[in-house]
């Protein structure tokens, strides 16, 4: 199987903080990888740096192409779908503008987007903003999805989100993940229990574990990894 | 009662060409944090620009005519000298605010220089029609035509922008900027194609600026200095319309040109209120931050 991502010796320096301190990982095509660790290790900025959000050194690949250098646009339209933590709509847009500013392909595919978000499809005029948490996460997955783009970065999808919304979000990307690559960090276990084949903890910026999902019944494992009882 | 809209409506003619200087700037610094200060310069050049195509190129055009070459004129030489700033100065400097200051204070004062060396300290006359300087007579006013001229080309100018930003891409691009560039990016988007084209929108609307500054304020003169003079109540007008918004800046530059029309009118003629007027703007600057410190849209396009 190919790899769609590959992170080799990733560091990340933001104000004097060594944030990230040489994280390597690989994500194959098709595959689904959870990032886990307590709050602070850097999960999110080892997304930001994979989008080329924040400054990095060491090496980001995707697919065959070297992205280590490229500016964040370059990398999305390599393929790369980010749905950021806090969900970051844009909020004095409508979720129609929202959506369009996504398009990058020249079929977007907005009945797929509709038919996984119906209610988005009677809020295009609705400022984001005025939106509710979970109605902003649909726009913001929405985004995401449209241009149907190969590998899928998702920081926290259910973060803030009630449990039944919780549970839809993760049927959406259970069923995406069907046909594309995913990264996500997730603190919530069950729904990385049920979208991810395998996972990868950092702590103080380091990976300190990859193994299947099936680590995370190591009840001992995770307390020491996570702080958690799995 | 007649006296009170002469006044009115020059103030308000006042207010277009505060926005047309303000909402290029504002734009520059809502999208990329740019703190402008060439765009009185790209007055200056956009007025210098009209006056040395109207006079020594196309003067045997009819006066309306020529005048019209001489719009089109200070519109491209804004947008093209702020286009190739950014593009040469601002964007090797994207990130290090203090250098963007710097370098565009120092394209200012060189620039400025330049024409002082090639053109002299001394106004130059600009060809325009006669039928600028007279008055069209309603009723019992008197309303000047370069006036109407002003305020024209003010609400073209915002109704056009109003619907670059809600109906286009590049529109909802930098709306979408203004609010979280790293997100747009994040989405594919080539955030450095909308800062070319904010600077060149932002050049175009200051070089129009700086050409009716001349004809409407100036009584049709140009000189080297004039775009510093208009930058600063510009400057103001962001601050009080916050930053980034162009409905702010529209709101702003009608409040500093009646409060500054006013006061120069009632408390003007008194001994030693000569400048009245721009300590009224100025005031009026600090009462608003006082009470919204990002202004009075401060956030939003």
């Amino acid at each position: 199987m190919s790899t769609a991502i590959d992170i080799t010796d990733l560091h990340v320096t933001i104000g004097g903080s060594h944030i990230l301190q040489g994280v390597s990982l690989q994500v194959a095509s098709g595959e689904v990888v959870a990032l886990l660790g307590r709050n602070g290790v850097g999960k999110t900025t080892t997304l930001r740096a994979l989008m080329g959000l924040v400054p990095r050194s060491g090496a980001v690949r995707v697919g065959d192409q070297d992205v280590t250098r490229w500016p964040p646009h370059r990398i999305a339209r390599l393929g790369v779908a980010y749905v950021p933590e806090d969900r970051d709509v844009f909020s004095a847009l409508t979720v129609g503008e929202n959506l369009r500013l996504a398009e990058q392909v020249a079929a977007p595919n907005y009945d797929g987007v509709y038919e996984l978000f119906p209610e988005l499809r009677q809020r295009t005029r609705q400022r984001a903003g005025t939106l509710s948490g979970g109605q902003q996460q649909m726009v913001a997955v929405a985004r995401a999805l449209l241009n149907e783009w190969p590998v899928l970065v998702v920081d926290e999808p259910s973060k803030g989100l009630a449990p039944r919304l919780v549970s839809e979000l993760t049927d959406v990307l259970a069923r995406v993940s069907a046909t594309t690559t995913m990264l996500v960090v997730e603190q919530n276990l069950a729904v990385v229990r049920r979208l991810a084949q395998r996972v990868v903890v950092l702590d103080h910026g380091v990976v300190v574990h990859l193994g299947p999902v099936a680590d995370l019944e190591d009840a001992g494992l995770m307390r020491q990894l996570l702080g958690v009882s799995a | 009662m007649t006296v009170l809209a002469d006044l009115t409506f020059s103030a308000v003619a006042l207010s277009a060409v505060y926005f047309l200087a303000a909402s290029g700037l504002s734009l520059i610094y809502g999208l990329m944090d740019v703190l402008n200060f060439a765009h009185g310069l790209f007055m200056t050049l956009g007025a210098y620009a009209a006056w040395d195509l109207t006079t020594h190129l196309t003067s045997t055009l009819s006066a309306p005519l020529n005048f019209a070459v001489g719009v089109v004129a200070a519109i491209l030489a804004g947008a093209v000298v702020a286009g190739l700033t950014e593009l040469w100065l601002i964007r090797p400097l994207y990130g290090r605010p203090i250098s963007q200051i710097l370098v565009t204070i120092g394209l200012d004062l060189a620039a400025v220089g330049l024409l002082l060396g090639g053109f002299g300290s001394n106004s130059l006359s600009m060809p325009v029609p006669l039928w600028l300087f007279e008055a069209t007579h309603w009723g019992s006013l008197n309303l000047p035509n370069a006036d109407f001229v002003a305020l024209i080309a003010g609400v073209v100018v915002l109704v056009g922008l109003e619907w670059f930003l809600r109906r286009t891409r590049y529109g909802i691009i930098i709306r979408a900027g203004v609010e979280n560039r790293d997100m747009v990016r994040a989405l594919g988007v080539d955030v450095g194609r909308a800062f070319t084209l904010v600077f060149v929108l932002g050049g175009a609307m200051a070089g129009l600026a700086g050409l009716l500054n001349s004809v409407v304020f100036s009584g049709d003169l140009v000189s080297p200095l004039q775009g510093d003079g208009l930058l600063i109540f510009a400057f103001i007008v962001v601050v009080i319309g916050g930053l980034g918004s162009i409905r702010g800046s529209a709101v702003a530059a009608l409040l500093v040109g009646v409060v500054q029309d006013f006061s120069n009118y009632y408390l003007g003629t008194h001994p030693g209120m000569a400048e009245i007027g721009n300590l009224s703007v100025v005031l009026l600057l600090a009462v608003v931050l006082e009470w919204r410190p990002r202004g009075l849209f401060g956030g939003t396009l």
